[in-house]
């Protein structure tokens, strides 16, 4: 009882919070979460649920998520985009993955994988036919990285782009790609004489097709495509003419796993804060589940986990925002903060009994969607390698 | 026309408020704060004024500390054109509020004063009262509906009978109800642009406002905790539970 009257004799941590990382955060950087936060819970919260269950991507959000800058939120104003920083970004997505992975994928996808390549790989003249209209909502694009054999070894693909006259020749297919079903237009990666290089191929090109994944238990209110290229033949003027080799690809899934360090905080805070509740209020043996050693373990280890993985997005945000930030620095906070929030949602899960099984409560939604996450943007595998490499200096892929 | 808008900075209404431990206040450090939601909603409602051309301009103030400019700010983000904030550490009470409010309406000669019909930290329901009557300008309270014509505005106001529509001369000072309207969303590039509005800080105490702070709190406390109840098997029980706590 001692420790239980010590703790009324303070003002109570937030427990979502418990390093009191919004603290960290300046004025802009707390009204952008604020305002991402109150679109979640207004616009997002009501309808996941069914979606999730109807394998359904609500679309409808779309012009919404645009109007707020979601879309390319770090691009300069210039291209009708909201000129955010990296925090700024990481909170969005966090806040999106706080409803659902689904929708923070969407805004991922756009933002970082195909809004970023226009920009930072584009030429000037791609960058004024495309970005504006992605920033809102009117483009939507998509990203073709992956292919069937598998997204580890990029550097092996099959596509490939053969020149012909102003025009290149693309053969291939592409595996898991988010948004696929969804875009007006879709980076793709193809192999060249060259290297690997990317091209910017449109809906409606003759021999450009995609066809949705049905029957996944997992970002099911997210369209997953694979796209398919049959001597599809791209203008010259669609190849983004600024970069060659892997270093393309791989540097926009830097960007947009940089966000993913942030997005599984919001869905293990989402889990943890349902299943405090829950356990707090639900009586068994005539006492709160909460009251009792091995639950509040069990809620300690998700708290510990969650301030883990905020401290350590917040840095990697503020290595970001000041230019230093390495693609390992990425990885090792991606393969935390994955694992942190799949781990929380497999136990909030738990936790719920056999509530938990529903949709009604948001873990197994999570639990599900997680798989995903700590699959794509590199496995958790593959993170724990670049670290290892990092560490000895030797490659073990 | 011009239209005054008064913000407060409250703790945010989704923050499960803790008194603290010495009884002295409310613990706000690491709380997230926020607009007051009923001056959100009377910053909606100037801003569609002026969007359909009846306003040509939409003033921000708030009474408060440095840390009210992030209040001032959103409000900025949200579309009013320019902010003031009348910066003082203390914690202000209505009278004193309504006497700085109303020197700022000398000054900038709104047409309509809006402020949310009450404060969700102290609930004190006063200030857009107190401020209608040092101005001698007619109020019009718990708005819920706002429609202004030419050189009056038609309010609805929700009353406990019902609702009561009345028509005031402008200027006026409407305080607004929560079925108003749905605030906007802060858009992100709007936090950019604010950016660049004037924001004009004054001392409270360069005003010379005599300061109306009549009341003082002794203490604070939370509610008393619910006592666990107990389950009584059928009506002679409770009847009997009843007479032996001498409540019948």
């Amino acid at each position: 009882m001692a420790e239980g009257s010590k703790a009324s004799s303070k003002v109570a941590l937030d427990p979502t919070d418990l390093y009191d990382t919004r603290s960290m955060l300046s004025d802009d950087e707390r009204m952008v979460q604020d305002s991402v936060a109150r679109f979640t819970d207004e616009r997002v919260l009501p309808i996941i649920g069914p979606c999730f269950d109807e394998g359904r991507f609500p679309a409808e959000l779309i012009p919404e998520i645009a109007e707020l800058g979601l879309l390319g939120s770090s691009l300069p104003t210039e291209y009708g985009c909201a000129g955010l920083n990296a925090v700024s970004y990481g909170l969005i997505c966090q806040e999106l993955e706080r409803g659902d992975s689904g929708i923070r994928s969407f805004v991922s996808v756009q933002s970082s994988l195909c809004m970023y390549p226009i920009y930072a790989f584009g030429s000037e003249e791609q960058r004024q036919r495309f970005l504006p209209g992605m920033a809102k909502g009117e483009i939507i694009g998509c990203f073709g990285l992956t292919e069937p054999h598998g997204g580890s070894d990029p550097g092996s693909m099959k596509t490939h782009a053969k020149r012909d006259g102003d025009d290149w020749i693309i053969n291939g297919a592409k595996m898991w790609i988010t948004n696929g079903g969804l875009a007006h237009v879709a980076i793709v990666w193809a192999m060249t004489e060259d290297g690997i290089q990317g091209f910017l191929v449109e809906r409606g090109m003759k021999g450009f097709v995609t066809k949705d994944i049905h029957r996944k238990m997992s970002l099911r209110a997210s369209v997953t495509s694979e796209l398919y290229f049959d001597d599809v033949r791209v203008p010259d003027a669609n190849r983004l003419p600024n970069v060659r080799g892997l270093k393309g690809p791989l540097s926009c899934l830097t960007q947009a796993r940089y966000g993913i360090t942030w997005g599984p905080i919001g869905a293990a805070i989402a889990c943890y804060t349902e299943v405090l509740e829950n356990t707090k209020t639900r009586m068994l043996f005539g006492k709160p589940l909460a009251a009792t050693q091995t639950v509040q373990r069990r809620l300690a280890e998700m708290a510990r986990r969650i301030t883990t993985a905020q401290l350590l997005s917040m840095q990697l945000g503020r290595l970001k925002d000041a230019g230093t930030m390495q693609p390992s620095q990425v990885s090792l906070a991606k393969w935390n903060n994955c694992r942190m929030a799949i781990d929380i949602a497999r136990d909030a899960r738990d936790l719920l009994g056999g509530a938990g099984i529903t949709t009604e409560y948001c873990p197994i939604r999570h639990q599900l969607n997680l798989e995903s996450v700590i699959t794509y943007e590199g496995t958790e595998t593959v993170h724990e390698l670049v670290i290892g490499r990092e560490v000895t200096g030797l490659n073990a892929f | 026309m011009k239209i005054l808008v008064a913000l407060k900075r409250v703790v945010d209404y989704q923050v499960r408020v803790q008194v603290k431990p010495d009884g002295s206040g409310v613990a706000i450090d690491g709380v997230k704060m926020s607009i007051n939601p009923f001056d959100e909603i009377a910053l909606e409602e100037a801003l569609r004024i002026r969007d359909a051309g009846k306003a040509e301009e939409v003033i921000a103030v708030t009474i408060g500390p440095q840390q009210a400019m992030q209040q001032l700010d959103s409000g900025l983000a949200m579309g009013a054109n320019r902010g003031i904030l009348v910066k003082t550490d203390k914690a202000i009470q209505p009278l004193t509020a309504a006497r700085v409010l109303a020197q700022l309406v000398e000054k900038e000669q709104p047409g309509l004063v809006l402020l949310g019909k009450q404060a969700i930290d102290d609930d004190c329901n006063q200030t857009p009262q107190m401020l209608a009557a040092l101005l001698d300008r007619p109020q019009a309270t718990f708005a819920s509906k706002v429609e202004i014509d030419g050189q009056s505005a038609t309010v609805t106001r929700e009353v406990d009978a019902g609702l009561e529509t009345l028509s005031v001369d402008l200027p006026a000072v409407i305080s607004t109800d929560l079925r108003l309207n749905t605030p906007r969303f802060i858009k992100l590039p709007d936090i950019m642009k604010a950016k660049s509005k004037p924001r004009e800080v004054i001392e409270l105490d360069s005003l010379g406002v005599e300061s109306g702070d009549h009341l003082s709190y002794t203490r604070y406390e939370p509610p008393a905790q619910r006592q666990k109840g107990e389950m009584v098997a059928d009506v002679p029980a409770l009847v009997a539970a009843l007479q032996a706590k001498g409540l019948i």
